[in-house]
């Protein structure tokens, strides 16, 4: 029983440390599959949970800070936007350049408002996302099996976790089952297609950046306001990295990136758990070797393991009318 | 004449300091087939391009039906009754027919609705029209002519009155063209307007009504089809008389130069694509193989030039074998004589950012001719380039220059002197003069000619039937990779394109 319980306890977390990663995953997917790269997932994230956690502080609101956070990681969304759709400008530099402003500028900005070390305030009960606990989560918790399942699981996590999830079976709806979807698909394979059918290439593109910006925005206040009690520098520790090969792992599917997510967040679970702790037969496993596992895993994935991942056809190139 | 369809005043266009378009009139009768000649860059896509809204005239009156019409995006050419048939498909390779049919058409913001009438439409499409295609299959998994039928349906869907072909045929075998052809007769019928764009003038003086000829982005005249001549037409694309066939004595053919024997070449998907061939090429002869591009031609050139290893067979080149494991350096084949014009020159032939006198000696810059010491002698190299530029006509004759920047077939010329002045034993040619427009035509099938005088031995490989006759002594046909027929230059056209279709073989397996 003591096994069973473990399992579920780290199952449990596995939840809760993919969220960030799913949503991410699921941002990065709008954007690529209209045809932008955007290595930019990861510093939306951040100024997503420094703009969360500030306005969730002053305004000693959860969903002003949520609302902030959305606001200000589609403000960046669009500055890539207007980088690489409207200038035709490199969508790497642009995304690298998104990081490195949004690492300097949380940490400044945190600074000069709060002077706490580039921390924001530690939030109060209000301001962030608490758990929602089920009905009867409480009284089955004894029940064996069942009972764990549903009162760890399933019941006891903040709206935003179950917001994630249910991204996933809606993103997928909206690609594949609406007109924006397939436009959206079609410019990220060939855009000279959706020009010459007589749709706007750039508007298109933005409108993807906008979605990508809404949950790179819900992915930040996630960390900031349910994962952690406030903002804290660099918080976003490469997940937006983690989340793009999340992306390629997946294929640039819906359901796959739930899995392939699913998947790092089990290997920062597991982790976390063993850490210190003898593993059977193995022995002693070093914390940075379990914390390096999703990179190497993604690198032997990648390098065979799940077939060949085709990106979408026109990704990474500025769409130039041809002569 | 009948009522006008659509009417081109005054159209000026420039990108840059080109002028793609100068003062063009035009006049397009209402259910006729109109065709477009014209050199490469003559502007004849420009004006289209203008015609659907993909750019704007700088000047100029657009008529549509009698009606001044403003067309600034093909949304408003669309709305016009108007629908256009790339020369580069504007599909979707990994949506189905279904889905391509309906973006950009789609009747409301979920799709299910449109799709269930693209499809009843399509089906209301194939009954009228002969159309058929599979509703559900995915682009890139359908051979070239249905996707361009795809095109078509798309135009249709959209109500299309007014229809612009460019350039269709260039992809097509020439019986999916004779299919194509009659599909457009039918849409004639039913009262459709269609704008063929070429430069092959056959297909003008089979089924047009008008033709209308462009040289140097201005229209330099409109004729009635039946009141002309290809000879005509020719003459007012150049600007001169041109050949259409290249004069050529008999051949002499002497010994064996490059043999083939049971050569069997798998591509990287292990997939046979030479399929045991054997042919001898003699010193002194053009032996030119037809086919329909993607039957092997490609991956035989490769393999011969040393560029890809095959799986089994032999090649002796001067009686000595060639290296077929891979490890052939095409260095050491052109040591040895063999000489090799790619059949892109963009990926395989050149390096566009270099500059011209680069590429003309790009392969042979070993040459103790271009070498001082350790390093290039650049005087000899610009030397020699000026040589070949004034020798092949390479326009502009600017050594300098970046590759990029000069047009198609000067590009083909900058390879075809850089490998011919190489005074090789055998000269292996793909696609002599892929996107090379008439005059340059004839200038390389001379060339061509004279080498096979000169007792070279030449092995031409191309998907344009005309040249493959007016320059071959022998003709091979290849379909599935293999050499399914062998004829003399007399052979008709529909003789070899019923080879190149693979239907003899058919007949002969029933």
């Amino acid at each position: 029983m003591d096994v069973f319980i473990a399992i579920v306890q780290i199952l449990d977390s596995t939840i809760r440390l993919s969220v960030p990663l799913l949503l991410a995953c699921l941002a990065g997917l709008f954007s690529e599959r209209s045809g932008i790269f955007d290595i930019g997932l990861e510093g939306k994230m951040l100024v997503g949970a420094f703009a969360g956690a500030a306005a969730a502080s002053v305004f000693h609101s959860a969903f002003i800070g949520l609302g902030m956070a959305i606001l200000i990681s589609v403000a960046f969304a669009m500055v890539h936007g207007f980088a690489s759709i409207t200038h035709r400008g490199n969508q790497i530099v642009s995304g690298v350049a998104i990081n490195f402003i949004a690492a300097g500028s949380t940490i400044i900005l945190g600074q000069a408002w709060f002077q706490q070390g580039g921390r924001t305030p530690a939030l109060q009960p209000g301001e962030r996302f608490d758990a929602i606990v089920w009905p009867g989560a409480e009284a089955v918790r004894d029940v064996p099996i069942i009972g764990p399942i549903y009162a760890e699981l399933i019941s006891g996590h903040s709206l935003l976790v179950y917001l994630a999830f249910l991204m996933v079976p809606f993103t997928w709806w909206v690609l594949f089952r609406t007109r924006f979807g397939l436009r959206l698909r079609a410019v990220g394979e060939n855009p000279a297609a959706v020009d010459t059918a007589g749709i706007s290439v750039a508007w298109l593109r933005y409108r993807a950046l906008i979605c990508t910006g809404i949950l790179t925005g819900v992915a930040g206040a996630y960390l900031s306001m349910v994962q952690n009690g406030g903002f804290v520098k660099d918080m976003t520790a490469g997940k937006g990295y983690i989340a793009l090969a999340a992306l390629i792992f997946a294929k640039w599917k819906p359901v796959n990136a739930m899995f392939a997510c699913l998947l790092f967040g089990f290997l920062d679970a597991a982790a976390i758990r063993l850490q210190g702790s003898p593993l059977p037969i193995i022995g002693k496993v070093p914390v940075q070797f379990m914390q390096a596992l999703p990179y190497i895993l993604t690198v032997i994935l990648l390098a065979g393991f799940i077939g060949k991942a085709i990106p979408p056809r026109a990704g990474g190139v500025p769409y130039v009318k041809e002569r | 004449m009948a009522q006008a369809a659509i009417e081109l005043i005054g159209i000026n266009k420039s990108f840059g300091a080109v002028r793609a378009n100068r003062d063009i009139n035009l006049e397009i009768a209402r259910g006729t087939i109109h065709g477009i000649v014209g050199e490469n860059g003559a502007g004849k896509s420009t004006l289209m391009s203008i015609l659907y809204g993909f750019y704007q005239a700088d000047s100029g009156e657009i008529r549509v039906g009698g009606k001044p019409a403003s067309i600034k995006t093909p949304n408003d050419a669309i709305a016009l009754g108007i629908g256009m048939v790339h020369q580069h498909f504007m599909l979707v390779d990994n949506f189905s027919v279904l889905e391509n049919i309906i973006l950009g058409a789609e009747s409301d913001a979920l799709l299910k609705s449109s799709i269930a009438k693209a499809r009843s439409e399509l089906d209301r499409l194939e009954r009228e029209y002969g159309l058929e295609v599979d509703p559900d299959a995915i682009i890139e998994e359908l051979p070239v002519g249905l996707q361009q039928r795809v095109e078509i349906l798309k135009a249709l869907y959209r109500g299309a009155e007014i229809l612009i072909l460019d350039e269709p045929t260039g992809v097509l075998t020439p019986a999916e063209a004779d299919h194509l052809f009659r599909i457009l007769k039918q849409l004639k019928e039913q009262g459709k307007t269609v704008v063929l764009i070429t430069h092959k003038l056959r297909e003008i003086m089979a089924i047009t009504d008008n033709v209308s000829v462009m040289r140097q982005g201005t229209m330099v005249a409109t004729r009635e089809t039946s009141k002309t001549t290809v000879g005509e037409l020719a003459e007012l694309m150049v600007g001169r008389r041109v050949l259409l066939r290249v004069e050529k004595g008999e051949a002499e053919a002497g010994a064996v130069k490059l043999a083939v024997k049971n050569l069997t070449v798998k591509d990287s998907r292990g997939v046979t694509m030479v399929d045991d061939i054997s042919f001898d090429l003699r010193a002194g002869e053009i032996v030119g193989i037809a086919g329909v591009a993607g039957n092997g031609q490609s991956e035989l050139l490769e393999a011969i030039s040393g560029i890809r290893h095959a799986v089994s067979g032999s090649v002796m080149l001067d009686g000595k074998p060639i290296d077929l494991t891979g490890a052939a350096d095409p260095g050491e084949l052109r040591d040895r004589g063999l000489a090799h014009v790619p059949e892109d020159r963009h990926h395989v032939g050149l390096v566009l950012a270099f500059e011209e006198n680069e590429n003309s000696i790009l392969g042979y810059h070993d040459d103790p001719r271009y070498l001082k010491g350790p390093f290039l002698n650049v005087d000899a190299i610009m030397a020699d380039a000026k040589d070949k530029i004034e020798k092949y006509d390479i326009r502009p004759g600017n050594p300098r220059l970046k590759t990029a920047n000069f047009s198609g077939g000067n590009q083909q010329k900058i390879v075809l002197a850089r490998e011919m002045e190489q005074d090789p034993g055998v000269l292996i040619v793909g696609q002599p003069t892929r996107g090379v427009d008439v005059g340059a035509i004839e200038f390389i099938h001379k060339r061509l000619i004279a080498m096979r005088d000169q007792g070279k031995a030449v092995l031409v490989v191309s998907v344009e039937l005309d040249e493959i006759r007016s320059l071959s002594d022998r003709i091979l046909v290849m379909f599935a990779g293999r050499i399914v027929g062998e004829r003399g230059p007399e052979a008709t056209e529909g003789e070899l394109g019923l080879l190149m279709a693979g239907v003899e073989r058919q007949e002969a397996a029933l």
